[in-house]
């Protein structure tokens, strides 16, 4: 730091019209709270599983989520190496940290109903489960890799190449581990071709549940992309203030 | 004066060729890679002999399990070598200025390797049968073969990994964490089906495993080759 950055007279406008409070944010972490009240309290025990089937309303949204998040990362990689725009880098940056971070939320509520139902805490024999483990190490990676490179043009392109890599993987992964017979994860029950059959208010609760996640999964990754701004502004501001 | 007609550029298979061949020069003269992989082959054998309980799980029971795990490590080694000879001296920057395509420097590095790779499997597998007592025959063969469907699908990965892990901080450290992931459903179905054909059955029950291996090499060495200019300098 020389003086120079401290005698500037004025921040970038960018960096001091940003309203402190993230109201998006603040509803969507309300919303889920919202839901939650409701799973917990006003939505029917489940007679076979119990309080442990609780669990669905948070294991399903953020597997949602997490698909969207990396679905995000795998477009915009293709559209940063299409059009080189910096603002798809710093998409696939933002999606793919709210990706790891509910990949591992889904793991670990499926790991404590598995405990409860299946008796243990992890089962390689469910492909779900191996599927959402490897996918995890995959945006581990890559998030490894983006904090291994200075240069933000390299680490575009770079971190670009293993999100379009990724996503060509999943379906390889996803075959392999299909190919054991054993299919022990809860088959559909919301999504399958006749009616949903489980009461209305869990129905409810579960739509609810995902509108509520997918809330919350926008507007994580909205605020993860503002982190994004701010820090390449400050690091221009950096570069252009150590010359003057 | 040399003739204009010699100065013609190489065409893409041609060029790829010229990498190969001056790969393999400098890895015949140094031999650096080669000695420390195949060691590191036979030292990861003796030690995954002593890593199972004897009176548990039979040797031959093993093999398949630790070829694929010596397999994938040793890969590693050479993977990383693949680009870091270039960083010295800073070697990259004349592939960069002769007149060949960038597909031809990923190709020439992907066939160096496999050259590689193979090379330190014509040791290790010989040494498997041997410390784990396997029957030479018709199953080794189909083994083998499956050995070489899943190092082009290592090799096409690897590679491009190797050129964009040597131009990070973490260099050597990266590459495995960048590679072992996409070298999952590989192992997986190689696995599977190898343990099969080692336990004497037919090679139709395996077919599935084969065409998602065989899939994976196209998909993979087509999307690298693609990709790889991407992660050189402009």
């Amino acid at each position: 730091m020389t003086s120079s950055s401290f005698s500037r007279s004025s921040p970038p406008a960018a960096l001091v019209d940003r309203p402190v409070i993230d109201w998006v944010l603040l509803v969507a972490i309300a919303s889920v709270a919202a839901v939650y009240v409701r799973a917990i309290a006003f939505t029917p025990i489940e007679a076979r599983q119990g309080a442990v089937q609780k669990l669905y309303y948070l294991h399903f949204p953020t597997a949602l989520g997490a698909y969207i998040a990396v679905g995000v990362t795998a477009l915009t990689s293709i559209v940063f190496l299409w059009l080189h725009d910096e603002r798809a880098d710093r998409l696939a940056e933002a999606s793919a940290e709210v990706g790891a971070m509910f990949l591992l939320v889904v793991m670990a509520m499926g790991s404590i109903w598995a405990h409860v139902i299946w008796g243990t805490w992890w089962a390689w024999w469910d492909p779900r489960l191996s599927l959402t483990l490897f996918l995890w190490f995959v945006v581990i990676a890559y998030l490894v890799l983006r904090g291994a490179i200075e240069d933000p043009a390299q680490r575009g392109r770079y971190s670009a190449v293993l999100g379009i890599l990724g996503a060509l993987l999943i379906p390889f992964i996803h075959l392999s581990v299909y190919f054991t017979d054993a299919h022990l994860h809860p088959m559909p029950i919301v999504a399958k071709p006749d009616k949903p059959s489980l009461p209305p208010e869990m129905l409810l609760t579960f739509l609810l549940s995902f509108a509520a996640f997918t809330l919350l999964t926008v507007a994580l990754i909205r605020a993860r992309y503002r982190i994004g701004v701010q820090r390449d502004l400050l690091a221009a501001m950096d570069e252009s203030g150590g010359g003057a | 004066m040399t003739d204009r007609a010699d100065l013609q550029p190489p065409g893409v298979l041609a060029a790829a060729w010229l990498v190969v061949r001056k790969d393999l020069a400098i890895e015949y003269r140094t031999r650096t890679a080669f000695l420390s992989a195949v060691v590191f082959s036979i030292l990861g054998l003796t030690i995954f002999y002593f890593a199972w309980d004897q009176s548990v799980v039979a040797p031959g029971d093993r093999a398949p399990g630790v070829l694929w795990v010596v397999l994938t490590f040793s890969a590693l080694l050479g993977l990383q070598r693949s680009f870091g000879i270039e960083e010295h001296d800073r070697g990259i920057d004349a592939l960069l200025v002769s007149p060949i395509s960038r597909e031809s420097i990923y190709l020439g590095k992907a066939i160096g390797n496999l050259a590689f790779l193979s090379a330190v499997q014509l040791v290790a597998i010989p040494a498997l049968v041997l410390f784990y007592n396997l029957r030479l025959g018709q199953p080794l063969l189909i083994v083998s073969g499956i050995v070489f469907l899943a190092m082009l699908g290592i090799v096409a990965v690897g590679t491009l990994f190797s050129a964009m892990a040597v131009n990070t901080r973490l260099a050597e450290l990266l590459l495995p964490m960048l590679s072992l992931p996409f070298f999952v459903p590989i192992l997986m179905n190689a696995a599977q089906a190898g343990a099969r054909v080692f336990a004497g059955r037919p090679m139709s029950e395996s077919l599935a495993e084969l065409k998602i291996l065989i899939a994976f090499d196209i998909v993979f060495i087509i999307a690298c080759t693609l990709a790889f200019p991407f992660t050189l300098e402009e």
